[in-house]
């Protein structure tokens, strides 16, 4: 649906894409992640036409956006960082302008009825968009790329500034809206990522690091699993005892305590399951476990695990 | 291109800036030609034309300072500019939009002349000449202040380079009665926004003057539509 090809941008000296690639199938919801500054805006700006590109294409569903514009927006919907809105407008009177705007030939009311009740925002839609929070801009937004039922949508971190019990509807509705659209979306939140998109994207200064499927990304990474005790006992001591145990290839403290527990990360070989291991070990020295849980690897993980293995690899380049 | 100017013209209502426009624009027309006219006792509307000209100076920027300048503050051109919408409707539509508000001024406007025909006999041939030059010179001056707004975030800005720009063209239009050197006055005669407005104020429809006023309008829209052009691009 969207193909995306050795874009390359910069802004003046700065490189903010340099050689970025990568494709979205039919209804697929692809996250785009990275830190601040990565290049997510910028590629998205790219990819609606509203940027152009040093070098590389854009195709949106076969339409060149900038060869054929006009065919490729259509079939675009953009919530760009800050929701595009007009203060002095009603919500309504907002939307029909979007509706005017796309050129769309649905029937008008009963379509922005429609777009309304799946953002939950038909309670406001008399009032004057300057009053509204948060939240209502930002799903208004929604609601405006929504308009015209694009194939594509292009969402700029949706869920910035919502409280959590919005970030969670937003998500939901994005998860909806991915049975009939593809979507992108840029974060920097990982969990959001995970939560909502069937594959990943990971950009770091302008580059891709990564493209892969959300579950499959989590696995590759959790080639060592790893667990977290809590135990009542001298440190150093169940330190020693926890690196003695079968198939433990690290201990060490996380540095939290509770009343007079510690808490310790423990890495064992792959595949091997040590906590039975633990706790006898725990129980000779006569240290009760409080606490013991097995810990999954976050994006977060994945990701710094990535930018540093770029990094390394950068600087080996370097030298 | 309908829906912008739609709500283009909506926007001047819904917020003061039509309203001040209007006002300033009737109040100065207003003061303007009480003194020139009614209170000179004269029908000799073209000394009333030739000040409200200087006073567009000031009236056109309130008009077009916010065209772009406040799309690109509010990042609402990212809405116009990802939708399927030429470059060229949208800067037409927000100048038609621009030019609609400014006609209807000038139209309540004209009802002064109805006060001219009532009580004297003024040559309705120059009215009218004057009036059409005047439209033609406001046009000019719309693209202008469109075009300067295209190019900042700060309306202030854009109002204040719109009075510079064309005060600027003022102190051109005056420079052409110091200067000795022929050839020069003849350029500056004929580049001179102001100076190829006297045919009009003796009632001559001149029309190598419109289409310069009609050409040099198209220029500054072409010119802010390369303005974001170049922004893709840049």
């Amino acid at each position: 649906m969207i193909e995306v090809e050795h874009l390359v941008k910069s802004y003046g000296t700065n490189l903010a894409l340099d050689d970025v690639s990568f494709s979205v199938g039919q209804r697929e919801i692809l996250g785009l992640l990275g830190p601040n500054g990565a290049g997510k805006s910028t590629a998205m700006n790219i990819m609606t036409g509203y940027l152009s590109a040093n070098a590389g294409t854009v195709r949106i569903g076969g339409k060149d956006i900038l060869e054929e514009p006009g065919e490729a927006k259509k079939r675009i919907g953009f919530l760009p960082e800050t929701p595009p809105l007009y203060g002095d407008m009603r919500v309504e009177e907002y939307l029909r302008f979007v509706y005017d705007l796309k050129q769309c030939t649905y029937n008008r009311d009963a379509h922005i009825d429609e777009v309304c009740r799946v953002t939950r925002i038909a309670d406001a839609r008399r009032r004057i968009i300057k009053n509204l929070s948060t939240g209502y801009r930002q799903r208004l937004g929604i609601a405006q790329a929504l308009i015209g039922n694009p194939e594509v949508l292009v969402l700029d971190e949706p869920t910035v500034g919502l409280d959590p019990k919005q970030i969670i509807e937003v998500r939901n509705l994005i998860r909806t809206l991915g049975r009939e659209h593809t979507v992108i979306l840029s974060s920097h939140i990982l969990s959001e990522v995970q939560a909502v998109c069937d594959r990943v994207v990971i950009l770091d200064g302008g580059r891709v690091l990564c493209d892969e499927k959300t579950d499959s990304i989590s696995r590759t990474i959790q080639q060592n699993s790893r667990i977290r005790v809590s135990v009542c006992g001298p440190g150093k001591e169940v330190l020693e005892a926890l690196r003695a145990v079968p198939d433990v290839l690290s201990a060490m403290a996380t540095g939290e305590r509770e009343k007079d527990s510690f808490s310790y990360f423990v890495e064992s070989a792959p595949g091997a399951d040590v906590r039975k291991g633990v706790f006898f070990a725990m129980a000779q020295g006569g240290w009760p476990v409080v606490g013991m849980e097995q810990e999954g690897y976050s994006l977060e993980d994945v990701f710094l695990k990535l930018t540093e293995a770029a990094d390394t690899a950068g600087k080996k380049r370097k030298k | 291109m309908f829906a912008i100017y739609k709500r283009e013209m909506r926007a001047y209502f819904t917020t003061p800036a039509g309203y001040i426009f209007m006002a300033i624009f009737l109040c100065a027309a207003g003061f303007i030609f009480s003194l020139t006219t009614l209170q000179e006792q004269s029908t000799d509307v073209s000394l009333y034309f030739q000040i409200l000209m200087i006073a567009y100076i000031v009236l056109i920027p309130l008009l077009t300072m916010r065209s772009f300048a406040e799309e690109k503050r509010n990042k609402t051109e990212q809405l116009l500019l990802t939708a399927p919408v030429s470059l060229w409707s949208l800067v037409l539509a927000k100048f038609l939009a621009a030019f609609t508000l400014f006609l209807g001024t000038v139209a309540i406007s004209s009802l002064f002349f109805v006060t001219l025909g009532l009580y004297g006999d003024p040559n309705w041939g120059r009215v009218l000449g004057c009036t059409v030059g005047m439209l033609l010179i406001g046009i000019c001056f719309i693209a202008i202040g469109m075009f300067l707004s295209s190019l900042t975030e700060n309306q202030f800005t854009a109002a204040i380079t719109t009075i510079g720009a064309l005060c600027g063209l003022v102190v051109l239009a005056m420079l052409n009665g110091i200067l000795d050197n022929y050839v020069l006055r003849l350029i500056l005669d004929w580049v001179s926004i102001y100076s190829r407005y006297t045919n009009f104020t003796m009632g001559i429809f001149d029309f190598s003057s419109a289409v310069y006023y009609l050409s040099m309008c198209g220029v500054f829209l072409f010119l802010t539509v390369r303005v974001y052009e170049k922004r893709r691009f840049a």
